[in-house]
């Protein structure tokens, strides 16, 4: 051997910790952003584009003599968090749900929970949204909001279980056992021992659940529902603004995003702490 | 010692998979009797003992306890366990609770009894087992020992009748076991049944009225301390005890 492993070691740390420091990062980060934003610059330049940011701000809020008014894209925003927000919380019920019947010990319950899982996580989320709204919707009535929220929930309430189970699993056993000693049920296991000692493993995946959420959520706009993602088609298709349109579109679900990140990040040091 | 019995146990096998955890074991432990069962690791003391409140089922035979037949999916076994209380090797606090909580959620979700109530029937126990002054801390906050005497203080707080001991001291640091024991020593004087899995033959010697000898899932040897460890019949008993006593 002509290299020592521990110097390599030594090195590849070192070079790990410069790479991971702030200012690096920072610069790395921006360094990529620029790139991009330079590319589309070129491209739209060699097509000959006629930037027009200055008319952007008028689809956030507009401020005349009728008095303040909210914007288009405010308009998509609202619908997109309350699509995301409704999904989440029926996707949430649905998952702990299957992860309490895949966990139950029932051969059936478990036998259900697999088959709507591999089901469900299989298949493209534009197939399930157009099994909801057209093949579901007239059988049920489903407005497209209705189709839309569903199909988000199912979808990702598939993903939601199988991150419910993974924390359940987590807690280790004796806790279950200390909580059968004292009396307590199955239910109330769960509830006042497992599921608040769960929370601490099941969070950070869960973040990247919600943020994907967010995103998928775009995917209605094949159904027209007014959200931020169909905003940003019908604006283009009056301005023809596809460039400033689209960046904007895609700052805004940046910053929703980012703002859950850095929210979940607060609730991850609050529940560290306590064990 | 009070008359009746408060655990009994009659022909009792158990499996897992094929092999044969418990082979016909017959016992019989007396209301404020103090039983300390012994014999080398894998003899299925612990599985035993966790047959009395449900947390394993027996796969054949009958043990009722207090009254109440130990079966899988009996509605009586909620019943069973509060009148029954476990200590684990492992303690099993709760981690996401302060050591009062810890005392308080039985009371309070099981037995549904007021808060104020609970809380003060928490402090009685710490006081107990010698720790009213850590009453808000974490249990990881705690040393071994402290956390051991709060599983105890769990216990007791449910007002149980029957106390089993799944080899308490085993996971604690040498210099931890004997506060521990001292509380079970006081305990034992209680009045309370105990059924305690060990390997401490200085604390049998001191509280047990019947010892058990269990090797390979069988029971070999049951008998009064004196004898037991002076002059057992099961010649594999005589050798466990010079193993574990001689040094």
């Amino acid at each position: 051997m002509t290299t020592r492993p521990g110097t390599k070691r030594k090195s590849r740390l070192q070079f790990s910790k410069i790479v991971n420091s702030v200012p690096i990062s920072l610069a790395l980060y921006f360094t990529v952003i620029l790139g991009i934003i330079w590319l589309a610059y070129s491209g739209a330049q060699a097509m000959g584009y006629n930037w027009q940011w200055y008319r952007i701000p008028q689809y956030f809020y507009t401020l005349t003599d009728d008095g303040f008014q909210w914007g288009e894209i405010m308009i998509g925003l609202v619908k997109t968090i309350q699509l995301s927000v409704t999904s989440f919380i029926f996707a949430t019920l649905l998952g702990l749900l299957i992860a309490l019947l895949r966990l139950s010990g029932l051969v059936v319950g478990g036998a259900i929970a697999i088959a709507f899982l591999e089901f469900v996580r299989n298949m493209p989320i534009l197939v399930l949204l157009y099994l909801f709204y057209y093949v579901l919707g007239p059988v049920f009535s489903l407005d497209r909001y209705t189709a839309s929220v569903l199909c988000l929930a199912v979808f990702h309430a598939a993903l939601i279980s199988e991150i419910f189970r993974a924390g359940i699993n987590a807690v280790p056993k004796g806790q279950w056992e200390g909580a059968t000693s004292i009396g307590m049920s199955k239910a109330q296991a769960y509830r006042y021992i497992i599921l608040p000692q769960s929370i601490k493993f099941m969070l950070p995946p869960m973040t990247g659940e919600v943020v994907h959420l967010v995103k998928s959520s775009a995917i209605v706009s094949v159904i027209a529902v007014a959200e931020l993602t169909t905003i940003g088609r019908n604006l283009i298709s009056d301005t023809y603004m596809s460039f400033e349109i689209w960046f904007t579109i895609a700052a805004v679900y940046m910053v929703i995003t980012l703002a859950l990140s850095i929210g979940v990040s607060r609730l991850e040091t609050k529940y560290a702490v306590r064990t | 010692m009070n008359s009746g019995e408060m655990i009994s146990v009659s022909n009792v096998d158990k499996f897992y998979g094929s092999f044969q955890a418990l082979t016909d074991i017959n016992l019989t432990v007396e209301k404020g009797e103090r039983v300390v069962i012994c014999g080398p690791s894998g003899s299925g003391k612990s599985t035993l003992i966790r047959c009395f409140n449900g947390l394993e089922f027996h796969d054949s035979g009958s043990i009722t306890v207090d009254g109440i037949e130990v079966e899988e999916g009996s509605k009586a076994l909620k019943t069973l366990r509060q009148e029954v209380g476990m200590v684990f090797q492992q303690f099993n606090l709760f981690p996401h609770l302060t050591i009062l909580e810890n005392l308080t959620i039985g009371p309070i979700r099981v037995q549904k009894i007021q808060k104020a109530e609970a809380e003060e029937r928490a402090r009685k126990y710490l006081e107990r087992v010698h720790i009213p002054e850590q009453a808000d801390k974490f249990p990881a906050q705690l040393s071994g020992g402290q956390q051991q005497r709060v599983a105890i203080a769990r216990s007791l707080c449910m007002e149980t009748r029957i106390m089993l001991f799944d080899e308490p001291t085993s996971a604690l640091d040498p210099e931890m076991i004997n506060e521990v024991l001292d509380v079970m020593v006081e305990l034992a004087d209680t009045g309370i049944t105990m059924v305690c899995v060990t390997h401490e033959m200085g604390f049998a010697r001191k509280v047990a009225d019947k010892m058990v000898f269990m090797e390979a899932g069988r029971i070999l040897e049951i008998s009064e301390p004196d004898k037991f460890f002076t002059n057992p019949d099961s010649p594999r008993c005589k050798l466990f005890l010079s193993q574990i006593l001689e040094h």
